[in-house]
């Protein structure tokens, strides 16, 4: 309840709580505010994460290579595909596509920051205190082992004994907290903060999408937190919510981890369809072709992915009528879709397509997410699914979707939009050599798996006997996991490259692929205070649409060069929040408390001691460093960031801009 | 954008809402789906009591009913304390955030003594799936009244503080919100848990 708590700024400041200074160093990078330095921020934490999430695959893949596998024991098995998963969804995924909404959804609607730059920076702090605490589990020798959805009554204290799943409960408990405060700061930057004339509908689809998410994460999210709340009470406390003894039902818990967890497939790859959305126009040099059933086609998938939950328990005994409903709502959802999919080759037919790295990971997307969405299908059909449920088909199935689809399409927004961040683009060619490499290996280790599953394979087994026709295509799947890996390492030899190659060379210019939307007004990389000038907003694709015009005879022809659209990041006097040390001083106090949960209460002493003296700190922190060049706010329109309590509170009397 | 600039177009928010009265709208469209959660699970469990006692057995309905109309009343205070910082009477202002919080409090005590009534009664936190769900359900509604209650206190002292003013009274309306939207999960909840004819043993 910060916000209420900022009522207290007093109209002085405290002389014990000036704000911190720097610019730079590592003390900058802890206390920073800026949304774009959040953004690397969350970017470069959640890809030590995918390197750790990718070592644990190869491990699994080690394990299954040959038959009779010795690499780990059944259990260090459980825990190693358990922590897979949770990691590749949870911390990586979730964090990368909060890196690009981070980073670019205030200049796509051309805001000066988020509303809440500081709540901001806590949504940073508290996801990796929550990834971190999560990791610790296997240095303290107890990593969770209940699988990622953590089905109860088996993670519950008489089949999970042992604090793998409390690190589980609450370490998801924590990041959950993340992924809520930033949703509801996303939410109310683009439906408050859009630059002059941007109407909702000239918002760019990456802009939708990820509002998109944020209301599904705001939704979705307080269900599995109470599903962790009563696991947790269960596992800590003795009650008696998943405990089949006593009278509680089995099925609780996977009701409410589902009513989450499927809108949590949307909030996955919702933001890699927006990123190839902006790409795949830019590369094809049109229009997005059906812009309003691009973005009513999301809308359609974030309220349709609320009513197939049950999908995922066909076989658990829900009832026929239950099975019936279920299995016509995901049908259904194919649809919008399947119009996604046909926009996006409307869109490159009949385009002059360059097929840049980034255009080549978009064209991955759609053709890998087809095969992920087809295989998808054939889960709606109940009888089929019955077959391929726990068996490899459905690992198959949800690697073609989340890795096909949301991770190349975060990988295709890497090499986009690195100018903007870096300053110098990514090397083409290493980033064909990373294309091609993800691409084939992907589709050597997930390919197979769909015959292995409809052999019978089932997943999560440690280990199979020879002789049951499994050995081929597991020993192919292992080979293909390490081109993967390969891939992976080609990626990052690109970034240390070119970052190395880029001080010899001249900056890369304002619009290096001719692009479309307005966070390319700015110059390369972004100045630390976005634009100039406000952007009047007059159409979808500002950007574009200031470069080129027509001329007599209707023919689309240059008007302007990209430079004399593009400002120059000269600005000197524009108003910026001053950074502040609490967020990650109320971030850190959250493990100590979850520690403090599972071995001894004396340990939320000092977790509580931080986040407390956090709020305070927060509550009465001077609204802008006195001396500071820009401390005075007196002079904030209602659209600035609202850092304080005190000068964003000013209602609009206008009428509204929607 | 640059200060000239902000100060120029000054054509307010995308909503007509400010910034923070928009987030504390989010934040509780987000608390409906943590209670829709807790009150589902109430509901599946609510028969299921296993030996222990059942609740048509246990709930006073007389009394929760007072305690209710208590909690209440506290919207109504809650809006009075908004509308007299908006004609700028802090004194008054003053006064109904006292008593909001204090109706609040009380509230608060109704619910401790109904629990240890429960629990002496032989209905533990552990007792039965049918308890769990009970006191969690409930607990978490009265851990929000609790936050509730800092809120206003905050307001008060802030208000003592003399940084209250009628130029701030979004903040007290934000509050307010949230109070509000307290109140009225425990109109749900209520209806729920002890209007619905309950199982007995």
């Amino acid at each position: 309840m910060t916000d209420t708590m900022e009522l207290e700024a007093p109209a002085r400041p405290l002389g014990a709580y000036t704000r911190p200074k720097a610019n730079t160093g590592w003390r900058d990078w802890v206390t920073t505010i800026d949304h774009k330095k959040i953004g690397i921020l969350y970017g470069a934490a959640a890809m030590v994460f995918f390197v750790i999430g990718g070592i644990e695959a190869l491990l699994i893949r080690l394990q299954l290579a040959t038959p009779d596998g010795t690499v780990l024991g059944a259990d260090t098995y459980n825990r190693v595909f358990t922590m897979h998963g949770v990691t590749m969804v949870f911390l990586v995924i979730m964090p990368l596509a909060a890196a690009f909404a981070n980073y670019l959804l205030p200049l796509q609607v051309g805001a000066r920051d988020v509303a809440f730059p500081r709540l901001n920076a806590l949504s940073f702090w508290i996801f990796l205190a929550g990834a971190l605490f999560l990791n610790m589990s296997w240095i303290l020798g107890d990593a969770p082992d209940g699988g990622w959805f953590a089905y109860a009554p088996n993670t519950g204290v008489v089949f999970s004994p042992g604090k793998g799943m409390d690190f589980y409960a609450i370490g998801l408990q924590i990041t959950g907290i993340a992924s809520l405060v930033s949703a509801m700061n996303l939410i109310v930057t683009v439906l408050n903060m859009r630059a002059p004339g941007m109407t909702l509908f000239k918002m760019p689809v990456f802009t939708w999408m990820i509002l998109v998410v944020q209301f599904l994460l705001l939704f979705a999210i307080p269900v599995i937190t109470v599903a962790l709340f009563l696991l947790m009470f269960d596992r800590n406390f003795g009650s008696n919510f998943f405990n089949p003894e006593m009278g509680a039902d089995p099925l609780l818990w996977q009701h409410l981890f589902w009513i989450f967890g499927h809108p949590e497939v949307y909030i996955l790859i919702l933001p890699s369809f927006g990123i190839i959305s902006e790409v795949i126009p830019t590369f094809s040099r049109k229009p997005l072709f059906g812009y309003p059933f691009m973005v009513f086609s999301g809308i359609a998938i974030g309220f349709m992915g609320w009513g197939v939950w049950a999908h995922h328990m066909f076989v658990s005994g829900i009832g026929p009528i239950s099975v019936a409903a279920f299995s016509v709502s995901t049908m259904f959802i194919a649809v919008p879709t399947g119009v996604k999919i046909l926009n996006w080759l409307a869109t490159m037919w009949g385009g002059r397509v360059r097929f840049n790295t980034p255009m080549l990971f978009a064209s991955g997307v759609v053709s890998m997410f087809t095969i992920g969405g087809l295989s998808g299908v054939t889960h709606s059909l109940a009888p089929a699914d019955t077959q391929q449920t726990d068996t490899y088909y459905i690992v198959a199935h949800f690697h073609y979707v989340i890795f096909g689809g949301a991770l190349l399409g975060i990988f295709a927004g890497f090499y986009f939009w690195w100018p903007k961040v870096f300053g110098h683009l990514l090397s083409d060619k290493l980033g064909k050599w990373n294309f091609w490499l993800m691409l084939v290996g992907f589709n050597m280790t997930f390919g197979p798996m769909h015959i292995l599953g409809l052999q019978g394979m089932s997943r999560r087994i440690d280990s199979y006997s020879p002789g049951f026709g499994f050995e081929f295509w597991n020993m192919f799947a292992t080979i293909g996991a390490f081109i993967i890996a390969l891939g992976v390492l080609a990626f990052i030899v690109n970034v240390v490259m070119s970052a190395r190659r880029a001080r010899h060379e001249p900056p890369v210019g304002p619009d290096p692929w001719d692009a479309r939307s307005l966070e390319w007004f700015t110059p390369n990389p972004t100045p630390v205070h976005n634009f100039d000038d406000d952007i009047q907003v007059e159409a979808l694709d500002e950007f574009w649409h200031r470069k080129y015009g027509e001329d007599q005879n209707g023919q689309v022809v240059r008007v302007a060069s990209a430079e004399e659209v593009c400002q120059d990041g000269s600005a000197t006097d524009t108003h910026l929040p001053s950074p502040s040390y609490w967020p990650v001083v109320l971030a850190a106090g959250l493990p100590f408390v979850g520690l403090g949960l599972m071995y001894t209460l004396w340990l939320c002493v000092p977790g509580a001691v931080l986040i407390l003296m956090a709020i305070y700190g927060w509550s009465f922190e001077p609204v802008d460093d006195p001396d500071g060049p820009h401390g005075h706010h007196n002079d904030h329109g209602s659209d600035e960031p609202a850092d304080d309590g005190a000068s964003g509170t000013t209602p609009a009397e206008e009428a509204p801009v929607v | 954008m640059s200060d000239t600039a902000a100060v120029s177009h000054g054509h307010g928010t995308g909503t007509g809402l400010s910034n923070n009265k928009l987030l504390m709208w989010v934040f509780l469209g987000s608390e409906c789906l943590l209670f829709g959660g807790l009150i589902s699970t109430y509901l599946i469990y609510r028969g299921r009591f296993g030996d222990g006692p059942a609740p048509g057995d246990i709930f006073d309905i007389p009394f929760t009913s007072v305690s209710s109309f208590v909690l209440l009343m506290s919207s109504l205070t809650m809006v009075l304390a908004l509308a007299a910082l908006q004609r700028g009477d802090i004194r008054n202002n003053r006064v109904w955030l006292l008593t909001t919080a204090l109706l609040g409090s009380l509230f608060i005590g109704g619910q401790v003594y109904e629990f240890t009534t429960f629990v002496r009664e032989g209905l533990g936190y552990t007792t039965s799936p049918f308890s769990s769900a009970f006191f969690t359900l409930t607990g978490f509604h009265g851990v929000h009244v609790s936050l509730g209650i800092i809120m206003l206190m905050s307001l008060l002292i802030s208000s003592l503080r003399g940084t209250l003013t009628k130029e701030r009274s979004e903040t007290v309306e934000i509050v307010g919100l949230y109070w509000h939207f307290v109140d009225v999960v425990w109109i749900f909840i209520f209806t729920v848990i002890y209007l619905v004819p309950s199982p007995t043993s």
